[in-house]
Parts: C-alpha cells; sequence; structure tokens
C-alpha cells in the first residue's frame, strides 16, 4: 500500500475470475452478425469485437461482408450466459 | 478484456456471474470524456471491487461508511471549489458520481443524500436499485417490492412476505427541487448513457435511479438479468422517465402492459405468491401498478 493509504490498480493482484466459470460461451462465426448487442450488458467486460479470420470468412461468405465478430476473454468470462440471452442470432451457445 | 469498458472499472472484480451492476457503472462513467472521482456506499459494488490488496477502479475512488456516499461526494465537490477558487482557471474541476445501493439510499444514506442534494452541491448520485440488502443476504429494505420473499420477513404460513409498499424514492429527492432526475434501467443500457449524459451535463446535483435485477436473491438463472429487467418495464413495474425542471416524461409509452405476473413468475422470492391462498397479493401489486402508472401519466400531461 503506498502512503496515505492509497491502492493503486495492478491487474496481476486481481483475482482471474475466469476460473468460476462451469459453461463456456462459444461464438458461432455462422451465425455471428457483428450487431454488438452482447458487448454492452456483459458484466465483466470480457466480449470485444474484432475482424473475422480467413477460416471464419470461409464458414460463411455470406456474412463475411459483416467485418466484425463477437471475441470472448476466456481469462475473465464467469460463464453467466447473459451474451448468450440477449443474442438475437441464438449465435453464442454455453458449453458445458 | 474489452479496453473501452474497461477504461474505468476494470474486469477482474468479484460480482457475482450474472450481475448487472458493472454494466451500470461503466454505461454511467462511460457518458463523459472528463476526469471523474468516484464516491461509494458501502454495497454489493464496494465489497466486490475493492477487495484487498487489489482494486478495480481505475479512476479515483473512495469509500468511508455505509450511509456516506452523498456526504463524501459533497466533501469532494467542496474541496474543489476551494482549489478551484486558490488556482483560478488553471485547475480543472473532475465530474463527482456517487454510487449506493438501495440500503445506502433508501434507507441508511438517506440524510446524507438529502442534506447534499439540498445544499446543491454539483455531483450526479447513481442508485442501483436491486430492492434489499443483497450482500448480506438479503434483507427487506424500504425498495424492497411488497410481497417479496426475504430473510427478514419470510414467506410462510403466516405472512405472505414484505407487507408494505415500496418507497417512491423519486418523489423524495424531486422535492428538493433538483435540476435533473431520471428512472432507468440496467436492461436498457442506451437509455441509461443518455440520461447519465444529461445528469453529468446538469449543474448542480443530479439524481439516478436504476432498477438493478439481482441474480442471487432474486432468484433467477445468472443469464437472465437483461430479460427480467426488460419484463420490469414492459409490465409498467418499472417505468423509464425523467423529470427535467419539474417537467416529466415518459420515455417508453408501453401500449400493451403485460400483467404483472409475467415479471413476478420470473423470480423465486415471488414464487409463494403462485399459491391459491395468496392470489389477492398479486391482485394488489397489479391494481397498485396501475395507480402509480396513471399518477405518472397525469404527471406528464400536467407538467
Amino acid at each position: 500500500m503506498e502512503k496515505g493509504g492509497i491502492i493503486k490498480h495492478d491487474l496481476n493482484k486481481s483475482p482471474k475470475t475466469g476460473n468460476w466459470r462451469y459453461v463456456r460461451p462459444e461464438v458461432d462465426a455462422s451465425k455471428c452478425i457483428g450487431c454488438t448487442t452482447c458487448v454492452l450488458p456483459c458484466p465483466d467486460a470480457s466480449i470485444e469485437m474484432r475482424r473475422r479470420s480467413k477460416e471464419e470468412k470461409k464458414i460463411s461468405p455470406k456474412l463475411a461482408q459483416e467485418k466484425e465478430i463477437a471475441d470472448i476473454d476466456y481469462e475473465y468470462c464467469k460463464g453467466c450466459g447473459v451474451c448468450a440471452q440477449v443474442c438475437p442470432m441464438k449465435a453464442i451457445v454455453m458449453k458445458k | 478484456m474489452n479496453k473501452e469498458l474497461s477504461k474505468k472499472l476494470s474486469s477482474g472484480h468479484a460480482t457475482c456471474a450474472g450481475c448487472g451492476i458493472p454494466a451500470i457503472v461503466r454505461t454511467v462513467l462511460g457518458a463523459t470524456d472528463e476526469d471523474v472521482i468516484v464516491s461509494n456506499a458501502t454495497g454489493c459494488l464496494e465489497v466486490t471491487t475493492t477487495i484487498y490488496p487489489s482494486t478495480s477502479w481505475k479512476v479515483p475512488y473512495i469509500h468511508s461508511v455505509f450511509g456516506n456516499a452523498a456526504a463524501t461526494a459533497a466533501g469532494i465537490d467542496a474541496a474543489q471549489k476551494a482549489i478551484s477558487k486558490k488556482n483560478g482557471k488553471k485547475f480543472k474541476p473532475a465530474k463527482i458520481v456517487a454510487f449506493g445501493g438501495d440500503g445506502g439510499t433508501y434507507d441508511i444514506g438517506l440524510q446524507a443524500l438529502s442534506g447534499a442534494l439540498e445544499r446543491g452541491h454539483d455531483f450526479l448520485y447513481v442508485c442501483y436499485d436491486n430492492g434489499g440488502y443483497m450482500n448480506t443476504g438479503g434483507q427487506r429494505s424500504g425498495a424492497t417490492p411488497y410481497g417479496a420473499n426475504t430473510e427478514t420477513v419470510p414467506a410462510g404460513i403466516e405472512s405472505f412476505g414484505k407487507t408494505q409498499q415500496r418507497k417512491d424514492l423519486m418523489e423524495i429527492v424531486k422535492a428538493h427541487g433538483i435540476k435533473y432526475l431520471a428512472q432507468a434501467n440496467a436492461a436498457y443500457l442506451p437509455d441509461l448513457k443518455r440520461k447519465a449524459q444529461k445528469a453529468l451535463n446538469t449543474p448542480g446535483p443530479s439524481f439516478l435511479l436504476v432498477l438493478q435485477p439481482c441474480t442471487q436473491v432474486w432468484k433467477f438463472p445468472t443469464s437472465q438479468y437483461v430479460a427480467v429487467g426488460k419484463l420490469a418495464t414492459e409490465t409498467n413495474f418499472w417505468p423509464l422517465y425523467e423529470i427535467e425542471d419539474g417537467k416529466y416524461t415518459i420515455n417508453n409509452v408501453v401500449k400493451n402492459p403485460k400483467p404483472i405476473e409475467e415479471f413476478l413468475k420470473t423470480q423465486g422470492r415471488f414464487k409463494h405468491l403462485f399459491a391459491e391462498k395468496n392470489k389477492d397479493v398479486v391482485v394488489e401489486i397489479q391494481k397498485v401498478v396501475n395507480e402509480n402508472m396513471e399518477k405518472l401519466v397525469k404527471k406528464a400531461q400536467i407538467s
């Protein structure tokens, strides 16, 4: 602790909440339309949009024009399932 | 980890899986690009984000005692005013945001909040309302709805749960004559962001009351906080509205409100109300929801 009782943010000291998870959300590249609906409600800010990889573009050429796909950070995702519930395309599936 | 969202409140905090509080905090703090100082009442948000020796806060954050979030915010405001008097235009004051749960706002923090509003300090108070003292196991508070089963008013053979109606905090805060206050919902984050922007740009005190469905004590699956929150608004249990200079605006006029049972049946804390002997309680809840909505519509018409 610093002088004056100040505690500074240090991500390394924070708990890695990913180990709470018992169901794992997985993004189906053939269904995700990149609408970003799941990003804001995620309690752990674990979802970020990223460019589609070449393989993901091949999975669904129709969706390849949509530039982005949801990407989940499993280091902090607690597996609550809010993203799967809000997804309008049912593109996120909770797997054991 | 989403870089943009975790700018002010980082990941790696210990709120329950499926809790709406971090989304509320990120949305409110994300509504401004200016510096912010956060004051926090004791509650779920405080105990889960500040576990020694780590902190999830990347902005200056103060927690003093349970009922004291508004008084601390008032102190920060007074200090900033004193510094800016001394330094003149060189000093740019930060925005002050106080977060409190319903226990730290409706019950224990009410006099500190009232004092800070009355003195006209320049700050935003955000109350996340999950209807009880959730981090100590779900005791009743002034915000717990009628008929809910809680640890201190358990439903059973004699009792149907809480026998009192919720306190109308919006009217209490409005009575202080503040410029901007609004009721929002964790399930409608773009609406919350717009309201937070308005509130932060209002000089003097402003207030936001945000519904926060609690997966643990309301007893629903962790994935459902958005769905339950949406039902609260769609049944008119939690209308979204704002009051600017005394003028009421209802943000979502629900044309065909769903019956209140739709909202109640999603949650374990109302399970006992669906027994034959508690039918009257559900009728009473529906009656009060309708009356409150009628009152609100009238206020919006005359103001």
